[in-house]
């Protein structure tokens, strides 16, 4: 993808300020088709305030916003018109059906007639909820309601979609046909922006995160470059069934070994590229008279990067 | 336009499918007039027949002529009341007190001198103990005669000296005279007299129709409060629509549920109770008005509350005080402060254009009423919009 080229959405320097607390600071981020981006930080980090600023929901103190090359305001139906939003509560009309609910919102986006009918029935397939489309939805489980609250969202086939922490609050089996409609769609050219304070969907749906704490974007990239910034050094767990204490000397004699430290069950080790260094490390076990009965290697992850730039946990 | 139509079709669907909106749009109303008018339209309905009131003119003078001839003479004529005339004081003391009339007018001697030597004058009311309404309205018409006679009086006495006029009885007497002549005394008895043209059923179906107008619209503006609640406004505006139309659209909700509501009172209540509304364009017209003040009303609350329930709360408070300061209740006294608060209430406006077109006026009857209770709701509702863009917003 080129920089110019493709570019759905662009926003430049977004800030927002509610009374002394500045809740979003210089954000920027770029989105293309077929791209998914992700925004990972905790809680009050500043997610919903930037989308709110990137939909043109909210009135932005600062900064520029362009969708499918519309510039955004509170007042720009064009650049609306190209952008699917899900909210992060559950907004739906609890009285009405959930096809009634889909139907509001198709006309509201333009459509109707038989298109609109096609387009639901399509729809209600595809969140699964072809045999409930006609109760209401104050009946519906709290999946069948995220889903409807998706639906809603993805119902005017926009070309950018704005998913604000969707699998909140949302059974396993759910939150797993969610992020693969997500990967099915960003398959189909459309562009995501997918807020989230889970580690593992950011690192399982997007091609770059940004991530966002206190209103600013620590760090941006691939999940590659962002890991990078760490260091490259992995986590390796050894459990023997004995020796620990002579095991743990001898691998601490290793030049690619950073740091050792020993839990009940065995060692663990913090490697400048583990993958490498892996074979000195057993014969060195072995050598001091133990037997490794298992070997666990994991690479940094977003966690220990959000760590590694905001020295506290995404998760409290 | 369009999307303030689908929103309006969406809320519209909604209400209907909650049916509390038939509880007080129609039922409650209906409910609430059909027992007050059995209740009290005993009462009420015999007024209109033989309501008679005694006049005693101890005075001879032409003061004491003129305030018979042009102020008690003329409701006799219409057929409002009969006027039997007395002799004296204690005939007109028995022939009250037996309840032969309801309450006589005593015109005391020297009540002309008075009025001509600018002096306060007064009309004394003998009233009966069985009949306190009437001897009331009796009272409220000689106290606002004498009121608008000392008015002029002393309007004349200032002018006359300010002229550099002796004020002289001899002068001023004719003057007031003919002063009183070209003012039309009888505005004095409009509100008590109009509302009394209505029957009870009409009365209290009207009354209890603007009042419960006032609660019935929350069904459509309220609804921007629900909307950011359940936030459902987030995607309403992320929608390619306007921030005017999300307004307009709950705006339009209101007024058709306001207008709905009201046309099935006027016909249920004709049908049912027996009410007579008068010229249907002049009752069209008070019914658009009324639906105009009751949506600024709701407007301002919208704008000033918090919640939903907020809102609703303050709005029943004030469809509720505005009805019982506006007489939807009991007669409110054409005097003092609650007389003139009573007359800044579109719902005695309201119910007073409905009294104007009872008693025979064609549909130019209801303009002056319509026209006040309408600018209520359009200065209200005015007002409101300087702040309602607080409730539009996520
Ligand atoms: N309308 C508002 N008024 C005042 N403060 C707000 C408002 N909306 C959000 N905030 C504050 O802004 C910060 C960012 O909030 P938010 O964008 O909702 O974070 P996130 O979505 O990442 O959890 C938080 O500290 C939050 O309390
Ligand atoms: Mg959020």
């Amino acid at each position: 993808m080129t920089p110019d080229n493709g570019r759905v959405l662009e926003a430049s320097n977004l800030r927002k300020v509610f009374g002394d607390l500045v809740a979003v600071e210089d954000v920027s981020f770029h989105i293309g088709e077929g791209e998914t981006y992700g925004l990972l930080g905790p809680n009050g980090a500043g997610k919903t305030t930037t989308i709110s600023m990137v939909i043109g929901l909210l009135e932005r103190d600062g900064g520029e916003v362009v969708v499918a090359g519309n510039p955004v305001t509170t007042k720009s139906t064009t650049a609306k018109a190209a952008i699917g939003y899900v909210p992060q509560d559950i907004a739906i009309y609890p009285d009405l059906t959930a096809r009634e609910n889909l139907s509001f919102f198709g006309h509201l986006y333009g459509m109707g007639g038989s298109d609109l009918k096609r387009r639901i029935d399509e729809l209600l397939e595809v969140i699964g909820l072809a045999d409930r489309a006609d109760d209401r939805s104050e009946e519906f489980s709290g999946g069948m309601k995220r889903r409807l609250n998706i639906g809603i969202g993805l119902l005017h086939g926009p070309r950018l979609l704005m998913l604000d922490e969707p699998t909140v609050g949302v059974d396993p089996q759910s939150r797993n046909a969610i992020l693969e409609s997500v990967e099915r769609l960003s398959g189909e050219g459309m562009a995501v922006l997918y807020t989230t304070h889970y580690m593992e969907e950011a690192e399982r749906l997007c091609d770059r995160v940004g991530i966002i704490d206190e209103g600013q974007i620590k760090a941006e990239g691939t999940r590659a470059e962002l890991v990078s910034l760490v260091g490259q050094r992995d986590k390796v767990s050894l459990v023997t069934a004995d020796h620990a204490q002579e095991v743990a000397e001898a691998l601490a004699s290793h030049p690619d070994v950073v740091e050792v430290s020993g839990n009940e069950s065995g060692i663990d080790l913090l490697v400048s590229g583990a993958a490498a260094a892996l074979p000195a490390l057993l014969q060195l076990a072995a050598g001091a008279g133990a037997s490794v009965t298992s070997v666990e290697v994991v690479e940094p992850n977003l966690e220990a990067v959000f760590l590694h730039l905001t020295g506290k946990a995404l998760r409290d | 336009m369009r999307a303030a139509a689908l929103i309006m079709l969406k809320d519209l669907r909604q209400r209907v499918r909650d049916r509390s909106i038939f509880l007080w749009g129609i039922i409650a109303p209906l409910g609430l007039a059909a027992i007050f008018s059995l209740v009290l339209g005993g009462i009420t309905d015999t007024q209109n027949l033989d309501i008679s009131y005694g006049v005693v003119d101890e005075d001879g003078g032409a003061q004491a002529a003129l305030f018979i001839e042009e102020v008690l003479e003329p409701l006799n004529d219409e057929g409002l009341f009969t006027i039997e005339p007395m002799g004296s004081e204690a005939e007109a003391d028995q022939r009250t007190g037996d309840g032969e009339v309801e309450a006589t007018f005593l015109l005391p001697a020297g009540f002309s001198d008075a009025v001509g030597a600018g002096q306060p004058a007064s009309i004394l009311v003998i009233g009966n103990v069985d009949s306190p309404t009437f001897s009331q309205v009796a009272r409220s018409i000689a106290g606002q005669y004498a009121g608008q006679v000392n008015t002029i009086n002393a309007s004349l006495f200032t002018y006359l000296a300010l002229s550099g006029e002796a004020p002289d009885p001899a002068t001023l007497e004719p003057l007031v005279g003919e002063v009183l002549a070209v003012t039309p005394p009888l505005t004095l008895v409009d509100s008590e007299a109009a509302s009394k043209q209505l029957s009870a059923a009409t009365f209290y179906s009207a009354a209890m129709a603007i009042l419960f107008l006032f609660l019935t619209v929350q069904f459509g503006v309220l609804g921007l409060l629900e909307e950011r609640q359940n936030e459902t406004m987030r995607r309403l505006l992320a929608a390619p629509i306007s921030r005017r139309s999300i307004i307009f659209g709950k705006a339009l909700t209101s007024f058709v549920i306001g207008l709905a509501s009201m046309a099935i009172l006027v016909i249920g209540t004709t049908l049912l109770l027996g009410a007579e509304w008068g010229d249907p364009l002049g009752v069209a017209i008070l019914v658009l008005a009324g639906v105009i003040a009751a949506m600024g009303i709701m407007f301002v609350v919208t704008a000033f509350a918090k919640t939903p329930e907020q809102a609703g709360n303050l709005q029943s408070i004030i469809a509720f005080v505005l009805a019982m300061l506006g007489g939807a209740f009991f007669p409110v006294a054409a005097e003092g402060i609650l007389g003139r608060l009573s007359l800044l209430t579109p719902h005695a406006w309201f119910l007073r254009g409905l009294g104007d077109l009872a008693t025979g006026s064609g549909v130019e009857g209801a303009f002056p009423a319509a026209l006040y209770v309408a600018l209520f709701g359009i200065v209200t509702g005015g007002i409101a919009q300087f702040r309602i863009g607080r409730v539009v917003r996520p």
